[in-house]
């Protein structure tokens, strides 16, 4: 497949009068990480949920492969799109290997229940994910970081081909951060599209392909990090002066902040 | 395999609950003021399924067994299965261990369709005409909170509780206003027949309430997997595939459907959805394909039992089956809460 896995026009979300996004064109390139950047309140987590087709746009079209969003059916669109929002509450004490299993929904018909197929599907994402060992366990028991890593196999377990992720490294420690960064890195080589909400510039310069710098409903600059991601770029857009360096080890832009500029 | 090593003694738990039940209701047929040994009973229930004839010096006890006890027993395990289906599915769908068919004001808006058919005078014309008041009250204002709490075709479940909770206290007033101006022996009659019980169900209760169980019970089976996914929420259920609105619909007409035909049956018991769900919850765990079917076992030996007692723990005299739901009900629930605090299910 060729061409953008998501392309946006003119697209814009509305709360009654406030302007969440405004007038978005942009681009997702398929088979690559994306990342949406930009400061609290930009709208990042509103155009990863449109893309997810949990908010529809209230102006213009949000097109995924070619097609209106809107028209693909909720299950056809399960079965390619994964979705992580940030934050999931769970009130009830399901496994861990229950939760996973919910990522077949799409894949299973009303009466069929999970088979070889599907166990192994399921036993791959948490492996992948590394809570293979946590299979057996109350979700409710879990540290916040495990959670997380669960819920990114539940994800996996729906086989999407492109995955969409709200801030899926927060919560996590460092080791759990880049191994997160890794399993991604590896997915999108398998062939997988990643669009990822992300706070961390510096994770962004050196994990993804492409990024969307979102400033106040509107795209400020999109394209690969090296060419968007300036300290001109960041000090508009975060406020923030920075350093620019180079990371030693993968030559990756690097921001190290030192002072808040004055809102523009 | 990874997912199966515990599924086989669940499936046991099932058959055995199905088994409690059918014991429970032969113990309930022969227990009364006319005691029938067990194994009479047995065999006149085995004589009724299969239609085979009744020896002569049986007919009296046939009588009281297919003609008072049976039809009673019944209707008592519809009505718990009901309620606790019912139960079961609202808190799912709100995933909240407290949530109930009353939330949406099936059992205050069937009370006050009752009380005021019977204040009224009207359900002493014909026997049909209380169930039928009480059925249409009840569904009547779950459909009507589901409207309030419904803007351009999606439906909030916060703002449903907050509907539900208004009108229940509306409602509440209300019967208790009805209650305060009837005539004395009218409004003696009529707390009873709010404090729920099933005296003097017979047939034509089990026939009416047969085919709501079922419409209610079985279409709820359907949905056990997605109430399973909107456990996740609704943002990710619609991600896998869900259509969110129309399963919530589709699930709060079907609670509604079963708690109404209930409280139609047996006037407003209260307890059993919120406890039996819960109990069942902790036995066979949260997977609502399990969790459903053993809700409904739960409930009809829950309330056959309930009601066992009700009619018989102080001889010649009735106690309110409501009542007792909640006697039974509450230390039960403690029991099972203490025995979750040590860690039942939270073991790796």
């Amino acid at each position: 497949m060729t061409g953008p896995a998501f392309s946006l026009r003119g697209v814009g979300y509305r709360i009654g009068s406030a302007r969440i996004l405004d007038g978005v064109d942009c681009e997702f390139p398929a088979r690559q990480w994306t990342g949406i950047l930009g400061p609290n309140g930009a709208g990042k987590s509103t155009l990863l949920r449109m893309l997810a087709g949990v908010l529809p746009p209230s102006a213009g079209e949000v097109a995924f492969r070619g097609k209106t969003l809107a028209s693909w059916s909720a299950r056809e669109r399960a079965r390619h799109v994964a979705f992580l929002p940030q934050r999931t509450v769970l009130t009830f004490p399901f496994q861990v290997r229950e939760v996973v299993g919910m990522g077949r929904t799409p894949h299973l018909e009303r009466w069929q229940t999970e088979g070889e197929a599907d166990a192994r599907v399921v036993a791959r994402a948490m492996q992948l994910t590394e809570v293979a060992d946590l299979a057996g366990r109350n979700v409710l028991t879990l540290s916040g970081g495990e959670f997380q890593r669960v819920m990114l196999a539940r994800a996996l377990a729906q086989e999407p081909d492109v995955l969409l992720l709200d801030e899926p490294t927060t919560n996590l420690d460092m080791r759990h951060e880049f191994e997160m960064v890794e399993v991604l890195a590896s997915l999108v080589q398998a062939g997988v599209t990643v669009v990822s909400v992300l706070h961390d510039v510096n994770l962004a310069a050196s994990a993804c392909a492409s990024v969307v710098l979102l400033r106040a409903g509107r795209v400020h600059a999109a394209g690969a990090p090296r060419d968007v991601l300036t300290a001109d770029a960041i000090r508009a857009v975060y406020a923030v002066d920075v350093a620019v360096g180079e990371h030693p080890q993968t030559g990756a832009p690097q921001f190290l902040p030192f002072r808040c500029m004055p809102p523009t | 395999m990874p997912g199966r090593s515990d599924s086989a003694p669940r499936r046991w738990t099932l058959g055995a609950c199905a088994g409690v039940l059918a014991v429970s209701v032969i113990v309930a047929v022969a227990w009364g003021p006319v005691a029938i040994p067990l194994e009479t009973t047995a065999r006149l229930l085995w004589r009724a399924l299969f239609e085979l004839p009744v020896e002569g010096q049986e007919r009296a006890q046939a009588t009281i067994v297919y003609l008072i006890r049976l039809p009673r027993v019944l209707a008592a395990a519809l009505v718990g299965a009901s309620l606790a289906v019912a139960g079961a599915v609202m808190q799912g769908l709100f995933r909240n261990p407290l949530a109930d068919a009353g939330l949406i004001g099936v059992s205050s808006g069937g009370a006050l369709a009752g009380a005021l058919v019977i204040a009224t005078g009207v359900a002493a014309g014909a026997s049909f005409v209380l169930p039928l008041a009480t059925f249409a009250g009840a569904l009547g204002t779950a459909f009507g909170v589901y409207l309030f709490a419904t803007r351009r075709g999606r439906t909030a479940l916060t703002h449903l509780l907050l509907v539900g909770i208004a009108v229940n206290t509306l409602f509440g007033s209300l019967t208790t206003l009805v209650l305060s101006l009837s005539h004395y022996e009218v409004s003696r009659q009529l707390l009873f027949w709010l404090m729920g019980g099933l005296d003097g169900r017979s047939w034509p209760h089990v026939q009416m309430m047969l085919p709501f169980a079922l419409a209610g019970f079985l279409p709820a089976l359907c949905f056990a997997r997605d109430l399973n996914v909107l456990t996740l929420g609704e943002e990710t259920a619609t991600t896998l595939g869900l259509r969110v609105e129309t399963v919530k619909r589709c699930l709060l007409v079907l609670s509604a459907l079963l708690a109404s035909a209930a409280v139609a049956v047996s006037g407003t018991i209260g307890f059993v959805g919120l406890v039996v769900p819960h109990a069942a919850r902790l036995v066979v765990g949260p997977d609502h394909r399990r969790l459903l079917p053993s809700a409904a076992l739960g409930g009809a030996v829950f309330l056959v039992w309930c009601d066992l007692l009700a009619r018989t723990l102080v001889p010649g005299e009735e106690l309110r089956l409501g009542i007792l739901t909640a006697c039974v009900g509450a230390p039960l629930f403690l029991h099972l809460l203490l025995r979750q605090d040590r860690g039942q299910r939270s073991e790796p």
